[in-house]
Formats: structure tokens, C-alpha cells, sequence
């Protein structure tokens, strides 16, 4: 049993926590005013590889699997969660999606693109009236000699009006359902039919964009069919998995800055005469924050650990993404009490880290789903 | 065009802290950073090589654990780099670290260029720099903040004086030292660290660099550290009221009073 992080992941984590030091946490407050993550800021995120984080070098990726992954969103997760966002939507579920289950000549024309920034990848499964119950999906995908022309809509899409890359779930056999019917297509947003619709405004997550994607007629080449015909549906649970993992990394990096920022401010404020942090009841919240904090980042290294190891991983990533949302919201929740008044104003960060916190719990498959995916795999082991 | 770059790793002066009892530097617990002006030294080589082709190899001279920043220098992007280290080069003084630099040079064959920063935050002297280059017989041009030009024979630099700017030139082989205006140096790449990673840092001792013995380390350092002590804090002048026909009445009557004039 060793718990050190091999030298190079540490370095990474040196680096990247020198990166948000010194270029995102500064600009933080002006991406959550604009909505906007300044051009040459994502450009200095491609230079230095953040686009290609989980994938290996022979694709132009880091190479440092999903270990050095989740250590480098646990530190982005310290500045805006837009930069998070941003790289999570793009390499842990969309260019996921073609890692895991690309054919040769599919990895090799998307994920060195993906891996340098040149393409931005989205991953879309979610529809007006198919989010929990995803097989519910009425998008569809009908073959016409070597092309697949696509119909439907996909809602609340990460990355949505920047992608230039897109895995889109379509039915392909009503009659087989979730087993079977769906299967998954890399979608170009140069291909004829396609279009980005509305983007949506966000309680948080300023500065990342979501939209909906519209497909009329769109035409896909039939060789961008990803994965096996019908098994769209594994495709999309084997890349969740991953981007699950790497969710709760940026929830331990969030809660992290926030009870740094407590513990400063626990330490300067005075009331009674005495620093606030003196008082009882501010104590037993910080104590309770870093301790939830450690057990949630464990449990992330855990999980990526098994997972570089090439083990099956849905029962964890879904402990991981469930316990660390929840531990995030708990975590900020206390920030903002322990900052008072202070804590509730726009202009301070806990103020947008405790909206933002939100949506942890809903997307990446709802905490109710993690649930069900938990009980369902325990239920099937005990048989 | 062949670069080397020297480089110096020395505590971050901004975790240190001073024992109010001895007043001197707590160094234990303290990280090791390479010295921040040997950064813009290895951005500079990283730029030349980007824009002209060739090499940058980082050398250093200290105890096994500078590999660590010698591998930070490869993930921003030299190629390759070597430590000097030896118990023989212990107790190194100033005159004995240049010889000993100046040996790695010699040893990687020499270069078009060398570059070190200014001088290093610990130390502050700005001596090994030019040391290295009396060693070498080459010409040195120190607080250079600006390569206008290069080419395989002769460059040309701005460098910081008092008051202004000095434009100098000189023929290569040569050694520049630089200061922080010249440039903004890059972090590591995040895919350079895998690099890093499997590059091997050499180590060569004192037989390797075939040095004279008597001019490493302590036995070849003449530097006699006699006292170190805080400089008193001087007390705060007097300030003169009035205007300034007033002011100048006042001073001329306190320096009679002082004997001054």
C-alpha cells in the first residue's frame, strides 16, 4: 500500500496550480462577469496540453492516464469552474468516447486534433424528453447506403456552440430499445443538417456554454459510426464513467479553495473581540470540511487508480461523483456561512462557487441515477 | 546553435523564514526552486533554438536533489542536461563554482552561447557568471536584456546600465547573463513532463570533468566568511518643514551645526 502520487503527477499538480495561480484565478471574476473564457487564455490551455489530459502520448496527449486527469482538474477546480468544464466535456466524455471505443483510423483522425485544441469535443445524450431515462431518445439515425442521416434534438450540451466535434446517441432500432437500438456517430459541425440552437443561461457555470444541437437531415459519413451498431448506450456508460471521476476531482479541487478561503477568513475576521475562527462553531464547520474533502479526494485517486489499472469502474465512479457533489455543496454551503454577509455578495468567489456547486449533483447522471447504478451493482454481485 | 544554460537551485526566499534567535535562515522544510533569474537564462536558450534550431542543454553544479530542477528545465524544453556533482565540489565559493561550470562546458565540448541569469536570489553576488567566462578565455556581456541580433559568429545585445541602455556586440563564443526584463519564461508543458520524466539526468564528478582538485570545493574557494549579521536599521531621517527657501535655511544650519560645512 504506498499513497504517493508517482513524481511526474506531482510535478504536473506543481504546474498546474502555478498555471491557476498566476493566469486563471486572477481572470476568474471577469470570465463570470463576460460569460466568457478570454481567447488567449484557452489558447495557453492548449499549448500546454490540457486538451489532451487523459490520453497517451502517441495521440499527442499527456500521457499520464487518469490519475494525472483527475489531479489536473482537482487543481483547475481551485479558479472558475468554466475551466473545468470546458476541458472535462471535451476530453473526458467526448474525446473519451472515441478513445474507448474508436476504431484505429477514428482515434488516429480525432484524438491528436482533440488532444491539440484544434478540435473541441462535446458529448450529446441528453433531449427534451430523455435525460435520467436515456433510452428514452428520440433522435434518430437512419442508413442510406454508406451514410446515416441523423433527425432530432439534444438539450443542455456542454461545449455545444464551440464544438467542432460532436458524439451524438440516435436510435437505430425502436424496437431494441436501450440494448441494442441506440448507437453512437461522430458528428462534424461541418456536416450538411447540422446546427447549434438556443444557448442557455446558467444559475452558474458562467463562462462554460451549453446549447441545444439540432440534426435536420444531417448527413454522417457511415464509417463516423462509433462503436459497435446498437451499442451506443455502453459506449456512453464506459465514457461517463471516466468524466464521472473527473467531475468529483474538480468538486474536491472547488471545495478545497473554499475552505482555504474559510480558514483565511475564519483567521482575519473579528467579532467579540477575538477572530471568528476562535469560536466553536466555526471550528467544528472547518473541521468538518477538510475532513469530508480528504475522504472524497481518496476516494478519487481510488477510483482513477482502478481505473488506469484497466479495471471496470461504474460502481466507484458513480461513489465518487455522488459523494464528492454532495460533499461540495455541503463544503461551499459552509463556506458561505462562515463568510457571512460577506460570503452572500456577487463580488466575492464563494458567492459564484456556491451556485456553481449545483449542478454537480445533477449533471453527469443525476445523484439519483449514481444511486440506482450503486444499489443495482450491489444487488447483482450478492446473487 | 549550441546554448548552455547555467543554473543555480537555491530556497524559496518567499517560505523562508528567520530565526528571531540566531537571525539566520530557517532552510529545513524549505522548498527548492530554481533561481528565478536562471529561468529567464532557460527561456532565452528555449527562444533561440525555437528561432535558429540547435540545442539547449542545462547544466548545474549541487547535491543530487538539483536533478529535480534540472528536470523542470527539460519540461520547459531543453534538451538535456547534466549535474556536476561531488563531494570534491563541496564548500564551493564563487571562484570554485565558475571553475567548475566552466569544466561541464568544456567537458559538452563548448558552446556558441552560455547564458546564466544575473546572479542568484541566495548569494547575490552576480560573480559566476562572469567567472565561468574568464575560465573559458571567452567574452562576457552581463545584465543583457535584450539579443537584438545573432548569428553563428557575433551578437548583439542591449544590457541594463546605471540610467540607460548600453547596445554591445561581441563574437561567439561568448557568455550572457540576463535579467528579468528580457523575457517572460513558460511554465513546464503539460506533455514536456512526461519528457522530463524519461530523460536521465547524467551526473559527472570530479573525475569525469577531470578537474584539479585543488580548485574545487572547499580547498579551492579562498572566500573567507568572516560575520553575518542583519545590517542596523537606520534611524528615520529628519524631515524639514516650510517652503523651499525655508528648507534650505534649515539644512545649511544643521550641517554647520554637524560640522559638515
Amino acid at each position: 500500500m504506498d499513497f504517493t502520487l508517482p513524481e511526474e503527477i506531482e510535478m504536473l499538480r506543481k504546474t498546474v496550480r502555478e498555471f491557476v495561480e498566476k493566469r486563471l484565478l486572477p481572470i476568474s471574476m471577469q470570465v463570470e462577469e463576460e460569460d466568457k473564457i478570454p481567447d488567449e487564455i484557452v489558447d495557453e490551455m492548449k499549448d500546454m496540453g490540457f486538451f489532451g489530459l487523459p490520453f497517451p502520448e502517441e495521440y499527442d496527449g499527456v500521457g499520464m492516464g487518469e490519475l494525472g486527469y483527475v489531479v489536473a482538474l482537482e487543481e483547475l477546480g481551485a479558479a472558475n469552474a468554466a475551466f473545468g468544464n470546458l476541458i472535462g466535456a471535451h476530453t473526458g466524455i467526448a474525446g473519451m468516447s472515441i478513445y474507448l471505443d474508436g476504431t484505429p483510423e477514428q482515434k488516429q483522425k480525432y484524438i491528436p486534433p482533440m488532444a491539440r485544441g484544434e478540435m473541441i469535443g462535446a458529448f450529446a445524450l441528453t433531449e427534451p424528453n430523455a435525460g435520467s431515462d436515456a433510452a428514452a431518445i428520440e433522435t434518430t439515425a437512419r442508413r442510406e447506403g454508406d451514410k446515416y442521416i441523423l433527425n432530432g434534438s439534444k438539450m443542455w450540451i456542454t461545449n455545444g456552440p464551440i464544438a467542432n466535434v460532436i458524439i451524438v446517441f440516435a436510435v437505430t432500432d425502436k424496437t431494441l430499445g436501450a440494448r441494442g437500438g441506440i448507437s453512437a456517430f461522430i458528428v462534424e459541425n461541418t456536416f450538411p443538417g447540422y446546427r447549434v440552437g438556443k444557448v442557455d443561461k446558467k444559475m452558474g457555470l458562467h463562462g462554460s456554454y451549453t446549447s441545444e444541437l439540432i440534426f435536420e437531415d444531417c448527413v454522417v459519413p457511415a464509417e463516423n459510426l462509433l462503436g459497435k451498431p446498437g451499442l451506443g448506450f455502453v459506449t456512453a456508460m464506459k465514457a461517463l464513467d471516466m468524466g464521472r471521476i473527473g467531475l468529483a476531482a474538480g468538486a474536491v479541487g472547488a471545495a478545497q479553495k473554499a475552505l482555504e478561503m474559510s480558514i483565511q477568513w475564519a483567521n482575519q475576521r473579528v467579532q467579540f473581540g477575538k477572530p471568528i475562527g476562535e469560536q466553536q462553531a466555526i471550528q467544528w464547520m472547518l473541521a468538518e470540511m477538510a475532513t469530508e474533502i480528504h475522504a472524497a479526494r481518496l476516494m478519487t485517486y481510488h477510483a482513477a487508480y482502478k481505473a488506469d489499472r484497466g479495471e471496470r469502474v461504474s460502481r466507484e465512479a458513480a461513489m465518487v461523483k455522488m459523494f464528492a457533489s454532495e460533499m461540495a455543496c455541503r463544503v461551499v454551503d459552509k463556506a458561505v456561512q462562515i463568510h457571512g454577509g460577506t460570503g452572500y455578495m456577487a463580488e466575492h468567489p464563494v458567492e459564484r462557487m456556491y451556485r456553481d456547486a449545483r449542478i454537480l449533483k445533477i449533471y453527469e447522471g443525476t445523484n439519483e441515477i449514481q444511486r440506482l447504478v450503486i444499489a443495482r451493482d450491489l444487488l447483482k454481485a450478492g446473487k | 546553435m549550441k546554448v548552455i544554460v547555467c543554473i543555480k537551485q537555491v530556497p524559496d526566499t518567499t517560505e523562508v523564514k528567520i530565526d528571531p534567535k540566531t537571525n539566520t535562515l530557517i532552510r529545513e522544510g524549505v522548498p527548492s526552486i530554481i533561481n528565478p533569474f536562471d529561468t529567464y537564462a532557460i527561456e532565452e536558450g528555449i527562444r533561440l533554438k525555437e528561432t535558429y534550431g540547435g540545442t539547449v542543454t542545462v547544466i548545474s553544479m549541487g547535491p543530487p536533489q538539483v536533478k529535480e530542477s534540472l528536470k523542470e528545465a527539460i519540461a520547459m524544453g531543453a534538451d538535456d542536461a547534466y549535474l556536476l556533482s561531488d563531494r570534491a565540489f563541496a564548500g564551493s565559493d564563487t571562484l570554485a563554482t565558475s571553475y567548475t561550470l566552466a569544466s561541464g562546458v568544456r567537458f559538452l565540448g563548448g558552446a556558441d552561447l552560455i547564458i546564466c541569469g544575473k546572479q542568484a536570489i541566495d548569494g547575490d553576488t552576480a560573480q559566476v557568471g562572469p567567472g565561468i567566462a574568464e575560465e573559458l578565455d571567452i567574452p562576457h556581456i552581463t545584465y543583457v536584456k535584450k539579443i537584438r541580433q545573432i548569428d553563428n559568429s557575433r551578437i548583439v545585445v542591449e544590457r541594463m546600465v546605471e540610467g540607460g541602455i548600453e547596445v554591445a556586440s561581441t563574437t561567439l563564443p561568448a557568455l550572457i547573463t540576463v535579467v528579468k526584463d528580457i523575457n517572460q519564461p513558460r511554465l513546464p508543458s503539460l506533455k514536456g513532463i512526461m519528457r522530463a520524466k524519461r530523460t536521465e539526468i547524467r551526473v559527472l564528478g570530479a573525475f569525469d570533468l577531470g578537474v584539479d582538485q585543488t580548485r574545487t570545493g572547499l580547498d579551492g574557494s579562498p572566500t573567507e566568511v568572516i560575520k553575518i549579521f542583519t545590517p542596523e536599521v537606520r534611524a528615520k531621517g529628519e524631515m524639514l518643514d516650510g517652503d523651499v527657501e525655508q528648507q534650505a535655511r534649515t539644512l545649511v544650519e544643521r550641517l554647520k551645526e554637524a560640522r559638515v560645512i
